[in-house]
């Protein structure tokens, strides 16, 4: 019988199967970040127990550290005691590897990893994260955990999971010029909405995908879990072994030879069986703007803010009703007519090189709004930081009135000293326009890279293909 | 972690679809190494008016009278009655135990996010799914009755309504007996560690660069 990719990395992975379905699966990666790791780290002891396999492990310092001032160190002492009890368990333990505060390598754990080459295909991944998703760009089966899990891989290598349902996102076609990968993901979570992926594995494919950069792919795999889904992935193809070709993680040689010819068998075998298909068209996606406090929530840069009289379920009239008083926005204005306080690029799903490089492009030679308190540019690591300055970008977004900042994941989730202020209204390159998300009553507007970009010269949502 | 058999609890009802952990747990109180605490801080930014910082002394904050938790009546709410969706968003497990540490031992919803949905069952917390219209039904009783508890029957897979009404459920089986006895997964999936051994071994075999 022909296998979808899922059946294939989930049968790989079952080490024991119980009869109502629930199975071991071996894990491959463990990421590790400050968060979620301190009470895991301290169950295990109190348990008694040792880590299973340390050299699984793969470990930074992302969520709480800040962005400039490094010499400084974390002011905050709250989140310099996460910090560095992360330091003395990783010491304790060890890893393959740990890139801690200040380390040259040190960045967001999805922007690490595989930039590490310690992500590779057909492996499964986890960590206490939700956006764990990302790594499925690889082939992987990889998802997010909550602590007791992190705790359970420590202990024991294994989870006990139930397979996931499979999902086929088809998109093909080209995109438009200044469409993304962002714009992609939006545009499928505005069509499934946020609970539409709930119980399924997503796999992304067809001719658009095919065409995205492994960036690009990352993005798309990030956002899956915005739509419900706790895993999205990508088959293995030629734009995946060039990636990871020279990797400090991954294999040379003869292992190099080996480890490919078993990638290219990871994709959907022709006539496998989905549960559910849907099909996007690559030249109808624009590019996406969310407009309320859901990542469901959202249209193209043309619309207008949707009208919640219109909406027939009361429930959903409420929700929108509220999100839009939240938003401070009214119905049926235009998209292109909200203004921005702020503008943040960065976060896991958008800091990588080629995020930089699309918002720097529409930044090269441009001023950011006089009326724009604040534009910020996060790498996404201290490798992008220092290949995006190789590339001059720094010089461009700071000619144009954009701080550039130190790696971290700063504003997405607002942990260290970048945040909003209540009612401050956010052009951002993150993944959740949740309520509080960005700082206590701020206003989050998710776009792609060169959306923000476009907000930050214009001083309110514009259309980036107008500055192409 | 402690049983979970039988519950006979007052249910406070959040009529929002939605509802994501950050709400449910703020990120500033995600600093802390501990695993408890976290009930004060429940909801933070929809329970209080100012804006929550951590440790401090939450009963001298100003509360915010229109949120449904803080009204008198739901006082001691055992049962988390919601709508679609619940629990969407960060994978924190610091929401499940915010949950726990304020007093909810059940949530009842259309639906929950997966990671969350997973995350209850590792604190004791029990997730239970009910179809839209019982779930429509039990809100207009809740609103409509002080005092409104629910019998949560896990043996018997139901959900038992003050007049008598019950609403079977679906628990997976092993997680079932997980609840019931309380066990801790680390040591039930350790009785298998021969196994986890041998397929390690098959697989550095195979995949050798997967343990560079
Ligand atoms: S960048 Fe944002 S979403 Fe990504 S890991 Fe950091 S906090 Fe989470």
């Amino acid at each position: 019988m022909p296998k979808t990719l899922y059946d294939k990395l989930w049968e790989s992975h079952v080490v024991h199967q119980e009869d109502d379905g629930t199975a071991l699966i071996y894990i491959d990666r463990h990421l590790i970040h400050e968060v979620t790791s301190p009470q895991a780290f301290e169950g295990l002891k109190l348990a008694g127990r040792k880590p299973w396999r340390v050299s699984s492990i793969v470990a930074t310092a992302d969520h709480n550290t800040p962005t400039d001032h490094w010499d400084e160190g974390i002011l905050d002492p709250v989140s310099r005691l996460q910090v560095e009890t992360l330091d003395a368990n990783i010491r304790e333990v060890g890893a393959l590897a740990y890139f801690p505060f200040r380390d040259p390598k040190q960045g967001i754990v999805h922007v690490v990893g595989p930039e590490n080459g310690a992500t590779l295909p057909g492996m499964t991944v986890v960590c206490g994260d939700s956006h764990t998703s990302t790594h499925g760009a690889f082939a992987c089966m990889a998802h997010g955990i909550g602590t007791s899990e992190v705790e359970h891989v420590l202990a024991t290598q294994c989870l006990v999971q139930k397979k996931s349902k499979t999902l086929l996102v088809a998109v093909e076609g080209r995109l438009g010029k200044g469409v993304t990968a962002k714009d992609i993901a939006l545009a499928v979570i505005g069509t499934i909405g946020t609970a539409g992926g709930t119980g399924y594995a997503i796999e992304f494919a067809g001719s658009a995908i095919r065409g995205l950069s492994m960036e690009g792919r990352m993005t798309l795999c990030n956002m899956a879990i915005e739509g419900g889904a706790r895993m999205g992935f990508v088959a293995v193809d030629d734009t995946t072994i060039d990636y990871l070709r020279g990797r400090p993680f991954s294999p040379r040689g003869d292992a190099w030879e080996k480890a490919v010819a078993y990638w290219r068998t990871l994709k959907s075998d022709e006539g496998a069986r989905f549960d559910r298909v849907i099909q996007l068209k690559a030249e109808d996606i624009q590019p996406q703007v969310t407009w309320g406090t859901s990542p469901e929530m959202v249209v193209g840069i043309g619309a207008t803010v949707p009208d919640p009289a219109k909406q027939t379920d009361p429930v959903k009239r409420e929700g929108m009703e509220r999100a839009l008083q939240y938003m401070g926005l009214n119905p049926n204005m235009g998209i292109k007519d909200i203004k921005v306080d702020k503008i943040f690029i960065g976060s896991c799903t958008n800091s990588r090189i080629e995020d930089l490089r699309e918002a720097a492009a529409v930044a090269k030679g441009r001023s950011v709004a006089a009326s724009v308190k604040l534009a910020l540019v996060v790498p996404g690591s201290g490798l992008v930081k220092r290949q995006a300055e190789a590339e001059g970008l720094d010089k461009i977004f700071t000619a144009a009135g954009f701080q550039w900042r130190e790696p971290g994941c700063s504003m997405c989730l607002a942990m260290n000293a970048d945040r909003l202020e209540p009612g401050e209204r956010c052009a951002s390159t993150s993944n959740r326009n949740f309520e509080g998300r960005q700082g206590p009553g701020g206003r989050t507007h998710l776009v792609s890279p060169a959306m923000a970009a476009a907000a930050a010269i214009a001083g309110h949502f514009a259309d980036v293909r107008d500055l192409l | 972690m402690e049983k979970f058999v039988r519950l006979d609890g007052l249910v406070a009802p959040l009529d929002r679809n939605n509802v994501d952990t950050d709400a449910i747990i703020p990120k500033q109180f995600l600093k802390s190494i501990k695993r408890s605490g976290f009930g004060p801080n429940a909801f933070d930014e929809w329970r209080y008016m100012d804006v929550g910082q951590p440790g401090q002394d939450c009963s001298l904050r100003p509360k915010n009278p229109n949120f449904v938790l803080n009204q008198p009546r739901y006082q001691g709410a055992q049962v988390l009655l919601t709508r679609q969706n619940f629990g969407c968003g960060s994978s924190r497990e610091h929401a499940p135990w915010a949950l726990l540490d304020f007093g909810f031992k059940a949530v009842i919803a259309e639906s929950f996010a997966d990671i969350f949905f997973n995350n209850c069952f590792k604190n004791g917390i029990l997730p239970i799914v009910l179809p839209a219209a019982e779930v429509d039904a039990l809100f207009k009783q809740v609103e409509a009755t002080p005092g409104y508890k629910l019998v949560v029957d896990l043996p018997a897979q139901a959900v038992i309504r003050p007049d008598g009404y019950g609403i079977p459920f679906q628990v997976d089986a092993f997680r079932k007996e997980c609840l019931l006895n309380g066990w801790d997964d680390i040591g039930l999936t350790l009785r298998h560690a021969d196994k986890i051994h041998e397929f390690e071994e098959k697989r550095r075999i195979e995949q050798p660069w997967l343990f560079a």
